[in-house]
């Protein structure tokens, strides 16, 4: 058995991160106090016993994600963790990791809002806020673990993105999940190596007789290449900053030079449509009628089809494990008459970013969203659909 | 029989340029040209730190450039071409530079802000780094005014200072170096952007201090608060700048006579290098925490406008030393380096 939080902390240290910055708000602490508690044995060096990590906690959360980035830029797998209200306060800093293309991880544990809210109860209401964190056209890949077995591992795949894609990454669990005891499998160990990105050491600006961009799209993916600061060669310093520049990171304010840049960064997203963790989907040929949720509405979804089949209703069932959707998911929602979008928060968050992402299925897409600081029941899913 | 123009090419031939102890000629270390006022005393800053910086022969790839927002976080940009920089949000600098500084520890931080970026939104900030002993330089160009937004009285404007736009500011003013003294930093000084022999020994200082080493330099702003009777202007400052000691800076791998004069003081650094001291006036010890409390607030009631090390504490440990890191920096560990063994898991795994 395991809390979400420590599940969380544990994937963490077990995929290279090297720098938390983080400051105290329920229910997010406990991730950054399991870090505290697990990495000192498991992050020593085995000669020195030194840390191959460092833990801050910041003044506010605006210096934690203001850390973080700095941490990012100079080549750390960096995070903090927080909830709602810390988000808004980082909502400057997030649209820079956008903006000048900095590494970054913000774990949100999200409780009730808006405001201060009820901030020891569950809620899956930040995911508009989380999705396009930042005034100006922002947007940010987010992932949505639905148990502590899938914090351990997105922990590892919110870096891994954060480094390839050279951008902010929020992985978005909540109080339940992160605070409560899970019954659950083991965690697998991590084999894979950890994806670290498109970063030219001195040698790589040698090879290229030190040719190269920090915003110029060598590959048609979107990403470009970028260096670290400490990097022994002449030609691979830039400039960071999050005010218009060029392919070569020299300040701009021509009209074609923000554009473009705009429009690589679209097609970055677009490149992370496929990259990002896909949807578990479970289809039934019988059903006529579908679900789509995220997070740790999981458990209560299980049991509302199991009432439903047992009525005899058939219901096929998207769990979405992050944003930006693929083409999986507009093709699966085709499939159906009907297609339940169910989330605890009281706007109807996730469906309103299908209706936007997907307007050719509007009619299809109906919106099952409550927010009462309580986990969702099954019976108010049954209820729901059944009319 | 040369000709003058013979003459000409026979000296310049002889002249060979100057470099620093890694063989690199000062032009090595400029940046882009300027887009500041002409004579905006950030410039000259720019130039010290090119000096300072080519002197001590560090390579630019060691060393990181940090801003806030402001006229001055745009400098980073003309000095150290050759260096990483990271032009952040304003009154953020602080935190960018304990990422990147824990990221990598063996990068030296030069941190450039403003009143505005420092004194204001920047206030919290700026006293955890140096609560925290941050162990970067940072510079705060001083002048009194917002310059970028175009006028607006900011917070080290002082008392009934008058401006064009602004009018009459009716608050009393931070002191930034009291403000860092306050907060627990380890090296706590003023100047003037017109001493150009002062703050260069003051910024080689701080790049060898152990911990944060606070500048406050007075650095007019021509456009919008240079009129004789603002005290952030150059007639005032070169009327009224009261240095309390002659600076100088030895590297440590320059020999040191340590004389027994008593008008002279040595500091030695951590790391093995020495400011020297020469006292104009009164003998001031700069570790003193209280002397420069006293020495400050009395010359902030004065209205005199003292400069030169009034603090400093290089016993204190800073914050990349008591987080107690492998040597290698953090950014450049490998997946065999930070990830833990199967059995490792498995041993949680099996205590859960």
């Amino acid at each position: 058995m395991i809390d979400g939080n420590s599940a969380a902390a544990l994937g963490a240290i077990f995929n290279g991160v090297t720098f938390v910055s983080w400051y105290p708000i329920t229910p997010s602490s406990s991730l950054a106090e399991a870090i505290n508690s697990y990495a000192p044995d498991l992050r020593k060096d085995p000669e020195t016993g030194k840390a191959t990590y460092a833990v801050i906690q910041a003044e506010d959360e605006l210096a934690a994600i203001g850390m973080v980035l700095g941490a990012g830029w100079a080549g750390a797998r960096s995070m903090t963790a927080t909830s709602g209200p810390g988000i808004s306060l980082m909502s400057e800093f997030a649209g820079m990791a956008y903006f000048a293309e900095i590494p970054s991880v913000i774990w949100d544990i999200q409780r009730m809002g808006p405001s201060t809210g009820l901030p020891t109860r569950t809620g899956q209401g930040d995911i508009l806020s989380a999705y396009y964190l930042g005034h100006g056209d922002t947007n940010h890949v987010v992932l949505f673990p639905a148990t502590p077995k899938e914090c351990f591992e997105m922990a590892g795949t919110a870096f891994d993105l954060a480094e390839s894609l050279q951008t902010l990454v929020f992985v978005l669990s909540d109080l339940d999940l992160g605070m409560n005891l899970w019954i659950t499998d083991e965690f697998d160990y991590p084999e894979a190596p950890m994806a670290r990105g498109k970063v030219l050491s001195a040698e790589d600006l040698k090879a290229r007789g030190g040719k190269w961009g920090r915003y110029l799209d060598e590959d048609g993916d979107g990403i470009p290449y970028r260096t670290l600061p400490g990097t022994d060669h002449p030609l691979a310093a830039y400039f960071t900053r999050g005010t218009g520049h060029n392919e070569y990171a020299f300040y701009s304010e021509r009209s074609e030079d923000w554009e473009q840049n705009l429009i690589r960064l679209r097609r970055k997203f677009d490149t992370a449509r496929t990259m990002v963790p896909q949807p578990l989907v479970d289809e039934v040929e019988e059903a006529k009628i579908a679900i789509i949720s995220l997070g740790s509405n999981d458990e209560s979804i299980a049991e509302a089809r199991d009432r439903l089949r047992n009525v005899g209703i058939e219901v096929s069932y998207l769990r979405l494990r992050a944003l930006p959707i693929s083409h999986a998911v507009s093709d699966f929602v085709a499939g159906y008459d009907k297609v339940y979008v169910i989330e605890n928060n009281f706007d109807g968050q996730l469906h309103k970013i299908l209706l936007t992402e997907m307007p050719e299925h509007a009619g299809r897409l109906v919106s099952v969203a409550k927010c009462d600081g309580m986990p969702l029941s099954a019976r108010f899913i049954t209820e729901a659909i059944q009319g | 029989m040369s000709t003058v123009t013979e003459r000409m090419k026979v000296a310049a031939a002889a002249r060979t340029p100057k470099t620093n102890a890694i063989g690199l000629e000062k032009t090595e270390y400029k940046g882009r040209d300027s887009t500041l006022c002409k004579g905006c005393g950030h410039d000259s800053i720019s130039a010290r730190i090119i000096n300072s910086v080519w002197e001590l022969g560090l390579p630019q790839h060691r060393v990181i450039k940090l801003s806030g927002i402001g006229c001055s976080s745009k400098t980073p940009a003309y000095f150290l071409g050759h260096s990483h920089g990271f032009n952040s949000l304003h009154g953020r600098m602080p935190s960018v530079a304990t990422g990147a500084l824990t990221a990598n520890q063996t990068l030296v931080g030069i941190g450039v802000s403003g009143d505005g970026d420092t004194a204001s939104i920047g206030i919290g900030q700026f006293k955890h780094a140096a609560r925290r002993n941050l162990p970067v330089v940072y510079i705060v160009e001083n002048n009194g005014v917002y310059g970028l937004t175009k006028g607006q009285f900011s917070a080290t404007s002082d008392k009934g200072q008058m401006l064009k736009y602004a009018g009459v500011n009716d608050l009393p003013s931070l002191d930034i170096c009291l403000e860092a003294l306050a907060a627990n930093a380890t090296f706590v000084a003023r100047s003037f952007a017109g001493d150009a022999k002062q703050v260069e020994a003051l910024l080689k200082a701080a790049i060898s201090h152990r911990g944060v080493a606070v500048l406050d330099i007075i650095s007019p702003c021509v456009t919008f608060n240079n009129h004789d009777s603002s005290n952030k202007s150059y007639a005032w400052g070169k009327a009224n700048e009261t240095p309390i000691h002659e600076l100088n800076f030895i590297p440590k791998y320059e020999e040191i006579e340590i004389d027994e004069y008593d008008d002279e003081r040595e500091v030695q650094l951590h790391d093995g290098s020495w400011i020297q001291l020469k006292k104009l006036d009164a003998d001031y010890d700069p570790t003193n925490k209280m002397l420069a409390y006293q020495t400050l607030e009395t010359a902030r009631q004065d209205g005199k406008f003292l400069t030169g090390l009034f603090y400093i504490n290089d016993e204190e440990p800073n914050m990349l030393e008591r987080l107690n890191m492998v040597d290698r920096p953090l950014a450049a560990l490998t997946d065999a380096d930070t990830r833990p063994s199967r059995d490792a898991l498995k041993q949680i795994m099996a205590e859960l």
